[in-house]
């Protein structure tokens, strides 16, 4: 059993370690993508040679950051099959088919229009070549789509059956899966969030080249579009940041509990502004959650429910399968141990079922038909040893969330504030903040890489221990392997990823001082 | 044939196609591999800057390969690449170091040197072409594991569908049908590669010293291919037939590929309409100087020929991936596929796959109709 433990651990801390690094390059490749193609589409449009050289320029470094990001993600996907082999088979007829439509629909259009917008300026129509600029960063979305889709499943199974005879998920409904709230609010959120980030890089690429003074008419045509992109692209992520919050609140209780370190939930229930988490604390104890708290009244109802007055349950309420309607009426949720019970009697009768004397069985098939359709929603439950196990690292996820949500409303007000200075630069100046104000977008950088990373690690953390929502735990998913091989490939990945960084930032930092040496601002129209 | 047997059919049939793009894109690896061949800066750059414009699109064969694989047969996904765990980790490693090297290799800041960066696609190229080709090959030649669905009910830590043996992958490259298979795909590359870059590159220097590597290249696959069909036709497969009361059974039966290609006629004669178009390719190439067009019938031809090994190997009621321990535990298009709800709507996106195609072929005769030298090199913002 440790050794089962040991390879679960070393599994998921795989995952984690190439899913963090690839999500360090994917948004900055959704972003500035985007702002890449607006400033291709300006220059067209203006035929200014200057327009050229700004989308040449961060066309470079677009570049450089795709490649890495193609390096991490292919890992992604083969891992699920060399570690997660159960879970390819268990939820395979699903989750591959996001994948595959990903291959076919996204990554040959990649592939083929990065091409042509590095290597076709002189060989195709300027009109081809924009073309193909937009169509890369359309591709890079139409990817990021199919995958969150399919991640989106994981976290709200839906659009399938379970098979008994196969010992899977089949898909019933394609709409089902790839139109769910879940997914719809996670797409929307997570590219939104990247455009976010690419306006925030630009911003801070800009503020250091401006603090050293070069090529000021550039970074203020860069500025002009990253700020653009970046503000609607965080007021939009503030938006779809609150359907994200009504869809885990409906689909994933626990993950919402463990994001506001709720033990005991209430009607009108108050949300933690500012919070240091007791580290002590345990379900079931009757220790107060948090050291020192700073909390908005109703404001996790209203979060939950857009219901001021609503009852958000907590923690031991889920267990306890407590619950009340908007009228204060008790409602029947199902006790985590009643879940486990039902969970476990289900996988007993098709251990049954599938024993070689009962294959095609039709009565005890109907039988067994007849409590799926009421009981598969309990079915991973029956893996659990006892109802804490459900429980996911809150401390960890309370965290992370909330500094993504203050880090969130910091780049909202930073990137409004950036759009208001690229057309009224005088009161920059006037207040003699630029410097300042340059330095603040260099810091703001780093920042909004960790508030990225924080909103995955929410995403991720706070649905633990399920790899696939209520029905298939970690421990059920993985690959039959010793921790010892995962523990290679582990640091044989760490170190290749970290090497790979260095150098990405390196490239990244030269390729920006080196163009901004040369002359940006004097091209001939 | 019921509906669900045509649409598995139908998605061997794409993961057929697939497959054999992505033996034919793999001139990039060997092109890679022909790094060492050359010392002088500026013709490295030619090599390097031609296989650069095409690396992206080898990667998203092989991506798209897998995640078909995943989709279609979810069974090979989670048993394979599960159990194969070692060879496909290498065949990653080797993708992963590929993927930047390009963008890096004459980027200042670099860090470790264009040398570095060079090493890197120099391992690829070579990692990559052979353990793909044993990976491959273990469809053929089976391997050492079990697949018992019911055991994700197990509570006691025994939960594992698919179980392989404890050397995970490695002993498929110590396999030596398997490694054979894997170095025929390597020289197969590198056949390729140099009439890509016969094709692509317009420099004297190197489309002479291509063609020398090309008669040595194409003199070392030529056998090996021969050897690798030997070995392949002689081998048992496992299929279904009777048993000695009569009932259909699978088990190994002798010479069950050469079985295959005769029952299906139709494969034996694209399989060698393909072998005659690459030797085809090979031979005007090596013996007309002015002839530049050999990768065409050569890369269809290879197309042609690695889609019936797939064929051979999965279709006409053969288990394509036989298990060595367990006849039971073999995979087939049965017993690994989706449902034919997912295989439908999967139909249905795969329509767009010529539309895709269309798009691909249109933009590099756009960007290949004028061929690479060192001075469009010398006049371009981006190159590696």
């Amino acid at each position: 059993m440790e050794e089962l433990i040991n390879v679960v651990d070393w599994s998921r801390a795989q995952f984690a370690l190439t899913a963090i690094y690839h999500w360090l390059f994917v948004p900055l490749t959704l972003g500035l993508g985007i702002i890449v193609a607006v400033m291709e589409t300006i220059y067209l449009k203006t035929k200014s040679e200057k327009w050229l050289a700004t989308t040449k320029f961060w066309m470079t470094i677009f570049g450089v950051n795709f490649a890495i990001g193609v390096a991490t993600g292919i890992i992604l996907e083969f891992e699920f099959g060399t570690n997660w082999s159960n879970y390819s088979w268990f939820v395979g007829d699903i989750f591959g088919a996001p994948l595959a439509v990903e291959g076919i629909l996204a990554f040959f259009m990649e592939s083929t229009f990065i091409a042509v917008m590095f290597f076709g300026w002189k060989k195709v129509s300027p009109k081809f070549h924009l073309a193909a600029t937009w169509l890369t960063a359309i591709g890079a979305s139409l990817s990021a789509l199919w995958i969150l889709v399919a991640n989106a499943w994981m976290q709200y199974p839906t659009g399938c059956e379970f098979n008994p005879e196969t010992m899977r998920n089949e898909m019933t409904s394609f709409a089902a899966v790839a139109l769910s709230p879940m997914a719809m609010s996670k797409f929307f959120h997570t590219v939104l969030s990247a455009w976010a980030l690419g306006g925030v890089f630009v911003c801070g690429v800009c503020g250091w080249m401006m603090l050293k003074k070069r090529n000021m008419d550039h970074c203020w045509r860069s500025l002009k579009v990253g700020a653009w992109v970046g503000a609607i692209g965080i007021v939009l992520t503030m938006i779809t940041g609150d359907t994200s919050a009504v869809t885990v609140a409906k689909y994933q209780p626990m993950k919402l509990a463990a994001m506001e370190g709720l033990y005991k939930g209430d009607q009108g229930q108050s949300i933690v502004a500012f919070g240091i988490l007791n580290p002590s604390k345990q379900a079931f104890d009757d220790q107060d959650p948090y050291l020192f708290d700073i909390s908005i009244p109703k404001g996790l109802s209203f979060l939950a429910t857009h219901d001021f007055d609503a009852f958000v349950p907590g923690i031991e309420d889920i267990i306890n399968g407590v619950s009340y309607d908007s009228e204060g009426n008790a409602v029947n949720t199902i006790p985590y141990a009643e879940r486990m019970e039902r969970g476990k009697q289900l996988q007993e009768l098709l251990s049954q079922y599938s024993a070689p004397n009962n294959s095609g069985n039709m009565l005890m098939r109907d039988s067994i038909q007849s409590i799926l359709n009421t009981d598969f929603k309990h079915f991973g439950y029956g893996y659990l040893e006892r109802p804490e196990e459900a429980i996911p690292n809150v401390p960890l996820t309370f965290y992370t969330f909330h500094f993504m949500v203050t880090v969130g409303g910091y780049l909202l007000l930073f990137l409004l504030l950036a759009l208001l200075f690229v057309y009224k630069p005088n009161i920059l100046d006037k207040a003699k903040w630029s410097k300042w104000w340059y330095r603040l977008a260099i810091i703001t950088v780093p920042l909004t890489y960790l508030c990225s990373a924080s909103g995955w690690i929410v995403a991720e953390v706070g649905r633990q221990p399920w790899t696939i929502q209520d029905l298939m735990p970690n421990k059920v998913a993985i690959s039959d392997l010793s921790a010892g091989y995962v523990q290679v490939t582990f640091w044989i990945f760490a170190v290749i990823f970290t090497a790979l960084l260095i150098a990405d930032i390196s490239i990244i930092c030269k390729q920006i001082s080196k163009k901004s040496q040369t002359d940006l601002d004097t091209v001939n129209d | 044939m019921t509906t669900y047997n045509l649409l598995q059919n139908y998605w061997w049939l794409i993961i057929s196609v697939l497959g054999a793009l992505l033996v034919f894109l793999l001139m990039v690896q060997g092109g890679q591999s022909m790094l060492i061949h050359y010392t002088k800066p500026d013709k490295r750059a030619l090599l390097i800057n031609s296989m650069g414009r095409k690396w992206e699109l080898t990667y998203t064969t092989l991506v798209t390969f897998g995640g078909a694989f995943f989709a279609s047969f979810p069974l090979f996904y989670s048993t394979s690449f599960g159990g194969a765990y070692w060879l496909w980790m290498l065949i990653l490693f080797s993708f992963v170091i590929q993927a930047i090297s390009y963008e890096y290799r004459s980027k200042p800041g670099n860090i470790y040197g264009s040398r570095f960066y060079d090493t890197l696609l120099l391992i690829n190229g070579i990692v990559g072409p052979v353990l793909l080709g044993v990976a491959v090959a273990t469809m053929f030649f089976g391997a050492e594991f079990t697949v018992v669905k019911s055991n994700i009910l197990n509570m006691d830590g025994q939960s594992i569908i698919s179980q392989w043996g404890p050397k995970h992958g490695l002993e498929a490259i110590a396999n030596w049908k398997c490694l054979l298979f894997g170095v025929m795909v390597f020289f197969l590359a590198r056949t390729l590669a140099s009439l890509y870059f016969i094709n692509n590159i317009n420099d004297d220097e190197v489309n002479a010293s291509q063609r020398h590597l090309l008669l040595i290249n194409a003199g070392v696959f030529v056998p090996l291919f021969i050897a690798v069909v030997v070995v392949i036709l002689t081998s048992p497969g496992m299929g279904q037939d009777c048993d000695a009361n009569g009932n259909m059974k699978w088990m190994w039966i002798p010479y069950k590929y050469l079985h295959n290609y005769l029952t299906m006629w139709w494969a034996l004669v694209i399989m060698l309409i393909g072998v005659g178009m690459v030797l085809y390719g090979i031979g005007k190439t090596l013996m007309k100087g002015d002839y530049k067009c050999g990768i065409w019938p050569a890369g269809i031809g290879t197309v042609l020929v690695v889609m019936t090994l797939f064929w051979v190997v999965g279709y006409n009621d053969t288990a394509y991936l036989p298990s060595l321990l367990d006849v039971k535990s073999s995979l087939t298009l049965r017993n690994s596929s989706s449902s034919e709800f997912t295989l439908k709507v999967m139909s249905v996106v795969s329509i767009l796959v010529p539309f895709v195609l269309a798009y691909i072929a249109y933009c590099w005769y756009k960007m290949d109709h004028r061929k690479l030298t060192s001075d469009e090199l010398d006049n371009t913002d981006h190159k590696y």
